[in-house]
């Protein structure tokens, strides 16, 4: 971009004038300087004395000449501030960094840090786990602001993973694009072509405006973009110059165009009969859930079709869909018996209905069925909206009978209303008869579920189903929501907890990038922390050990936040591949001076947790072996969050 | 057919270790330690509870013969084990170890699991 207009000043009460009258947007007037030059300093007194404060005002203030603006004109940037406070965005969650200092400056002072309110990160990673976190529990998405090339790439396995978890996040990238007049060294390493290139497989849609009006415009469709389902993330790069310079007066009257949500697509009317027609006149239907209820509405309306059919429900976790203490809520093996299956906004149908064995002939593995082989298959998937090449989060080709390529919740209305017609009279017995197997079958997996958990009940290391159960012991009786579950506990929570509302449950990252789960915890919990809800996380060792540095961002921002570590002492889903192979090849695994194949471990020497929450400002409590000690050590830690601040509890747990 | 090529050798060599019983003491200490440093509990637990990732294994563990022979000839989630990596006194060892785990308490004995 052009970098220098000293004279091409624009008035920034006609420039404001022309933005309410466009848009009607609620601009907040710049806040006052903190300090001005003094006109009439006195002489100075000698250097003996300290300086009085009129003094040292004079000294170190701005110089009465400069003291309005020294770029000669509004900002470009604070226009940039005045399009995001259109769109309700509370927090930019974000590390600092030179290509976004016109920005930068202009959301704390010009903008008065309020909507939105910047956060400091100290990681771009943990700006956009953030983001991700935050949009699950609030329904909102927030922006994030990311440094040129290497911030955006400390960004990208974020980014992607909101992408495969159909996220909203806007990143805000910082860029000096005029190699003719940008800083040589550090910017210009700094500096691309094209940045979004980076990230342009796993976004929705990016862009380099290269005038205010074009950042206006494409900052309101990049939102628009993002929230509309498919939801995914966006990226605008903000070129320095754009931020920086001052608004051009070249006879344009810049405005901020209106943002009105776009309603999510729903599937087509001939297709939503065939499907009600297929599962109206089912034996068994299943109906399977992913990422389906983005609200409340979303559940209620997944227990209204299930109940009108009397249908089992498998719940895959990609959202709290459907409540665990509802009879018709099943296991994933009730696929076996279904003649037909609703998948609804699945991640992978083909994992779904088959199954692949990680132990065949020469290390490849083995594909099989999970299902009849005249089973009917359904399909609503607003995903199918979405397929990119280069990255594989389609997952395997899985042919169905009815395709829809619709948003499931805002479909499920119609589909409702089509089953309640096309249900035959005579079948209405039948479907009740269903109803009572499943309130049968639902009342023997609780019994077999319970047993399973108090399996080494009093173990040391604890064991997982005793790390969640205490854990729940503490926060039943309040508001709570699980914010994340980072490494593997047996999906205890979701087997045992009573789940019934949409925020219990927030789901996993997506694309399974670690890293996802301390990040989003504390994004999620700054969501529910507005909203009145208490937040607690399982906390994996080996995703905490990423970007620790989050942890400082919530105590430094009073993000209150129970987390519970299931410290496992090691990556053991690659303890597990690093064994295959051992066997596979005839060799013995080799174990170091661990207990645990060579490179898989966290041990030796242990870390601290506690140690490092503590320095970070959380209030914590570890290392916890002994089970009995668990519950109280719970019990003093929910305190501490339910007085506004974070808390950590280190247990050394069983592996799984 | 795989199965049943592999069922062959593994289960001569189940049969050697049980007819060789007599002169082989299975020890629960020793089983506790090859349980540890063969693997086993990354993926069934340090008592054989079992998780997602394998299935419980203890208490009241599986005959000897049938462990024997699905260790050896997995083709399930779990590889498997040949001899090469897994010893026949170290597999009666675990085995062994597996038997001497105790039975949980009810859960209806357990608060927390009847909330």
């Amino acid at each position: 971009m052009r970098r220098k207009h000293p004279h091409l000043a624009v008035s920034r009460r006609k420039f404001l004038a022309g933005v309410a009258v466009a848009s009607g947007a609620t601009a907040v007037p710049p806040a006052k300087a903190a300090t001005s030059a003094s006109t009439n300093a006195p002489a100075r007194m000698p250097s003996a004395l300290p300086p009085t404060a009129h003094v040292a005002a004079a000294e170190t203030g701005t110089p009465s000449e400069l003291s309005t603006s020294r770029i000669g004109g509004t900002p470009g940037s604070d226009f940039m501030v005045d399009v995001i406070k259109t769109l309700d965005i509370k927090y930019v969650p974000s590390n600092c960094a030179s290509s976004y200092r016109g920005i930068h400056e202009s959301v704390i002072n010009y903008g008065r840090n309020q909507m939105p309110e910047f956060l400091t990160c100290t990681h771009e990673e943990s700006g956009v786990g953030m983001a991700h976190g935050y949009f699950k529990a609030a329904g909102k998405p927030l922006m994030t602001l990311c440094h040129g090339t290497v911030g955006l790439q400390h960004a990208s396995m974020a980014v992607y993973n909101a992408w495969c978890d159909r996220v909203p996040v806007v990143i805000v990238g910082g860029n000096d694009l005029d190699a003719a007049h940008r800083p040589p060294g550090v910017p210009t390493f700094h500096s691309a072509q094209d940045i979004n290139a980076l990230v342009r497989d796993f976004t929705k849609w990016d862009d380099t405006p290269v005038s205010l009006q074009h950042f206006a415009q494409s900052f309101v469709r990049a939102f628009k973009i993002a929230m509309t389902p498919p939801c995914g993330p966006v990226a605008i790069s903000l070129d320095a110059g754009l931020q920086q310079e001052p608004i051009r007066n070249n006879g344009e009257r810049l405005s901020i165009p209106r943002y009105v949500p776009t309603s999510p697509p729903q599937g087509d009317s001939g297709a939503v009969k065939e499907a009600a027609q297929l599962l109206a006149n089912a034996q068994n239907p299943v109906i399977v859930a992913d990422r389906v209820a983005r609200s409340e509405n979303g559940v209620r309306l997944l227990v209204q079709l299930a109940e009108l059919l009397q249908a089992q429900v498998i719940d895959q976790g990609g959202r709290m869909n459907f409540p665990k203490t509802h009879y018709l809520s099943r296991p994933p093996t009730v696929v076996s018996n279904a003649d037909v299956i609703l998948g609804l906004e699945l991640a992978d149908f083909w994992a779904t209905v088959n199954a692949w064995t990680d132990n065949g002939e020469h290390g490849i593995g083995v594909n099989s069925t999970r299902i009849k082989p005249d089973t009917k298959l359904i399909s609503i998937n607003s995903s199918e909206l979405l397929t990119k090449a280069n990255y594989q989060d389609f997952q395997r080709f899985q042919p169905v009978d009815v395709a829809m390529a619709a948003d499931a919740e805002a479909t499920l209305p119609a589909l409702i209303e089509a089953v309640k017609t096309a249900i035959p009279a005579d079948r209405k017995s039948a479907i009740d008869k269903r109803g009572e197997a499943a309130r049968k079958a639902y009342a023997e997996q609780r019994e077999r579920t319970k047993q399973a958990a108090a399996l080494a009940w009093d173990a040391s290391p604890v064991s997982t189903a005793r790390l969640v159960m205490e854990t729940w012991a503490q926060i039943k009786d309040l508001d709570w929501s699980l914010v994340a579950s980072s490494g593997n506990v047996s999906n205890w929570p979701n087997r045992l907890w009573p789940m019934e509302k949409h925020y219990h449950w927030l789901g996993p990252s997506g694309g399974y990038g670690v890293c996802y789960g301390a990040p989003a915890s504390v994004g999620a919990a700054l969501a529910n922390r507005d909203l009145g809800r208490f937040s607690v996380s399982i906390q994996s060792d080996g995703d905490l050990m990423y970007a620790p540095g989050v942890l400082w961002t919530a105590a430094r921002h009073k993000i209150p936040l129970l987390a519970v570590m299931h410290n496992n002492r090691g990556y053991h889903q690659e303890v597990m591949h690093v064994q295959r192979m051992s066997n596979f090849r005839n060799r013995v695994a080799s174990l170091g001076n661990d207990i645990g194949p060579i490179g898989t471990r966290i041990e030796n020497p242990d870390i601290e947790y506690h140690k490092l929450a503590e320095s970070m400002g959380w209030w914590a409590k570890g290392p916890i072996k002994d089970p009995a000690q668990l519950g109280p050590a719970i019990k003093e830690a929910v305190a501490v969050v339910k007085s506004g601040q974070p808390a950590l509890i280190n247990v050394w747990t069983q592996p799984r | 057919m795989r199965l049943v090529r592999r069922f062959g050798p593994v289960a001569l060599a189940a049969g050697l270790l049980f007819t060789c019983s007599d002169s082989f003491a299975a020890s629960a200490e020793k089983g506790k330690v090859a349980y540890t440093q063969h693997g086993c509990w990354q993926c069934h637990g340090t008592e054989g509870q079992g998780a997602v990732s394998g299935p419980k294994l203890a208490p009241d563990p599986m005959p000897i013969e049938t462990f024997t022979t699905f260790v050896r000839t997995s083709n399930r989630a779990m590889p498997p084990y040949p001899e090469a990596v897994l010893s026949n006194d170290e597999l009666a060892d675990i085995h062994a170890y597996l038997q001497t785990i105790r039975k949980p308490a009810d859960y209806k004995s357990i608060p927390l699991l009847n909330q």
